[in-house]
């Protein structure tokens, strides 16, 4: 028995090792999966900044679609989806906050409730392009709005919705209890609870989530497509904003119109070498926007859980 | 009557406190309506589609839609087989989930019991950039240069495809499957780890004989989330899958998705009520099952196999 301990120990001690490598061949596979992600994004962008770069020029950016490769551009593509993030945004952030505050603060314990929370995990799962079908039975067949700047933007708060009603509520739940109950000792109301104390203190986190939100619907292309807006549109839509009173103009909400990844996706499916060109050299500008839309985002976020302690 | 009414301070407070409960209650309201806006969105959706599909069944019998191996709803030879649209469907869901879940799982496994805090604080927001890419520029890339680089390998590939389509939307699931795999892993609480180092595990066998078995429902979910997200991708396939439809169990062939016939009947100027305007909303109909279907799965698989600590 003892002259068999010592080959016990080195056989042990062999299997330690062999499991430690193990160990360590399964920590290189990691690194390995994360550089394989992290490779295809650095190869995406840099294949698209060689194939885009020539085009890439100030006359890109000021110069309408056109039939000659060599002098299209985007700019009628980003002053739309300026426009429909204007309208997205207004639509989606009200909506969405109002009733992340519902479901936190006010919601009783309801099966009603348990309802819409269902309902909107549900929603989250949706994919996009429902969307487009709903609004093109619902928008542009039903309610007559056409296909249009506003039909393009209420798609996608719809669309963003869940999103930042998520959001909002993630952040007023990191909240403390003892928050609210000073503000009802003070004899506030349940509204100026919210308003005054609840609102304020989670407004970096909604913040992040309408981020996040905005940087997907600038780059969603399946339901602006299928509420039949792929056309050539090389004219901008009204302004905005006028010289003579009211000073505002709402004409542009039911102006046509086209976005930054119908563009893109206009110019790949055209045969030419040339016009691929220029969907690479949108690309960039779309893939740099929502790199830096989601990239304020993450950096807010890691700055919120620095500085907030309660 | 009552006190109030004879001092006139004591009624003025007392008046303000009701006008205060009447603006609390409109705007109670206010923000239960916004809520129920989210319902009113799936009562929409589900009326929608349901409309327009009662109308396309109408003309179309549910039999032929379920069985006929051909789809070429814009010919005058009209057949509506919805298998020959789910067959392109399941090809490249296939394709981008063999490579989202190993990939995906592995980095999963990884973060959640191998790297280290600051491995982690850096690789997840890159993940997350990874996730939050417009789909058309993915769709650009699979075409002009996943094809070409897998056409060095296969010659015969031709230039749309399910394979480099699959491959690319694999990538782009593949954040969706590890964050949420990582998260359920990471509630997994210390003492059992604890437990298994006691007695003498090593990591790689904590993770996968305590771990993994431990977090099972909640991996699960994330498999799940990441079939739903590969069943309705639209733009990937549309721009580099052709939008031919073709009834094929091979990766390496052109075919069209649900998603991309939707596109492709998008695209062109179909006039409202006609048959091929139906159809679109019958292929959406189908699409959306599925998405429910999973939806269930997944909140069965997590109620049944939730462990509890």
């Amino acid at each position: 028995m003892s002259s068999s301990a010592p080959s016990d120990v080195a056989l042990i001690r062999a299997e330690i090792r062999r499991r430690k490598r193990r160990d360590l061949w399964f920590g290189a596979l990691g690194v390995l999966a994360l550089a394989l992600a992290l490779l295809t994004v650095v190869t995406l962008f840099i294949n698209m900044l060689i194939d885009g770069w020539a085009r890439l020029t100030p006359e890109f950016f000021t110069s309408f679609p056109s039939r000659r490769a060599g002098q299209a551009g985007i700019l009628s593509a980003w002053v739309g989806s300026l426009l429909v993030m204007l309208v997205t945004a207004s639509v989606a952030v009200p909506l969405g906050v109002a009733a992340g505050i519902w479901l936190e603060e006010y919601a009783p314990k309801h099966w009603l409730t348990d309802i819409i929370e269902i309902n909107i995990n549900n929603l989250a799962g949706v994919p996009s392009i429902i969307y487009g079908l709903l609004a093109l039975g619902l928008f542009v067949y039903t309610f007559g709005l056409g296909q249009s700047i506003r039909t393009a933007g209420l798609t996608l708060a719809l669309l963003i919705l869940p999103m930042i009603i998520v959001a909002t509520r993630e952040a007023i739940r990191g909240i403390p209890q003892s928050i609210r109950e000073g503000a009802y000792a003070l004899g506030a109301t349940r509204w100026q609870m919210v308003r005054h104390h609840i609102l304020p203190y989670s407004m970096p986190g909604i913040f992040t989530g309408v981020i996040i939100g905005m940087a997907r619907a600038i780059g969603e292309t399946a339901p602006i497509i299928t509420i039949g807006a792929l056309t050539f549109i090389a004219f901008l839509p009204p302004a905005p904003l006028v010289g003579t009173p009211p000073f505002v103009n709402f004409e542009w909400l039911s102006a046509p119109f086209t976005v930054m990844p119908i563009q893109i996706f206009n110019w790949t499916s055209r045969p030419e070498a040339a016009f691929q060109q220029n969907a690479a050299a949108a690309s960039v500008i779309l893939v740099a926007m929502t790199l830096m839309m989601n990239g304020l985002a993450i950096w807010l976020r890691y700055r919120l859980r620095k500085n907030l302690k309660w | 009557m009552s006190p109030s009414s004879s001092s006139p301070a004591v009624s003025e407070r007392l008046a303000r406190k009701a006008s205060r409960h009447i603006s609390e209650r409109i705007i109670e309201a206010t923000l239960f309506a916004a809520a129920a806006v989210s319902i009113f969105v799936t009562v929409a959706i589900v009326f929608i589609l349901v409309r327009e599909s009662v109308a396309f069944f109408q003309q179309v019998p549910v039999v032929d839609f379920l069985s006929d191996t051909q789809w070429t709803p814009l010919f005058d030879d009209a057949h509506f087989g919805i298998l020959v649209l789910l067959s392109g469907t399941a090809v490249s869901s296939t394709v981008a989930l063999a490579v989202a879940i190993p990939i995906g799982t592995t980095i999963a496994i990884f973060l959640s019991e191998f790297a280290s805090q600051r491995t982690r604080e850096t690789a997840k927001p890159i993940l997350e950039l990874l996730a939050g890419m417009p789909t058309v520029v993915f769709g650009y890339f699979a075409l002009m240069f996943v094809t070409p680089l897998l056409q060095e390998l296969m010659p015969e590939l031709p230039g749309f495809n399910l394979l480099s389509a699959g491959l690319v939307m694999g990538i782009m699931i593949v954040p969706i499957v590890s964050s949420i795999a990582e998260d359920a892993m990471r509630a997994v609480p210390m003492a059992l780890r604890e437990g298994s180092y006691a007695m003498g595990a090593t990591r790689l066998q904590t993770a996968f004989y305590v771990v993994l078995p431990a977090a099972v429902s909640g991996i699960g979910a994330a498999y799940i989330l990441g079939i739903a997200r590969a069943v309705g991708e639209t733009m990937i396939l549309a721009i580099a899958a052709g939008m031919q439809p073709k009834l094929t169990f091979d990766p390496r062939e052109p075919a069209a998705t649900i998603t991309a016939f939707i596109v492709q009947v998008a695209l062109g100027d179909l006039p409202h009520g006609s048959i091929g305007y139906q159809t679109i909303f019958a292929a959406g109909l189908t699409l959306m099952l599925f998405t429910l279907l999973f939806n269930i799965l997944g909140f069965w698989l997590q109620r049944k196999y939730r462990e509890r600590y």
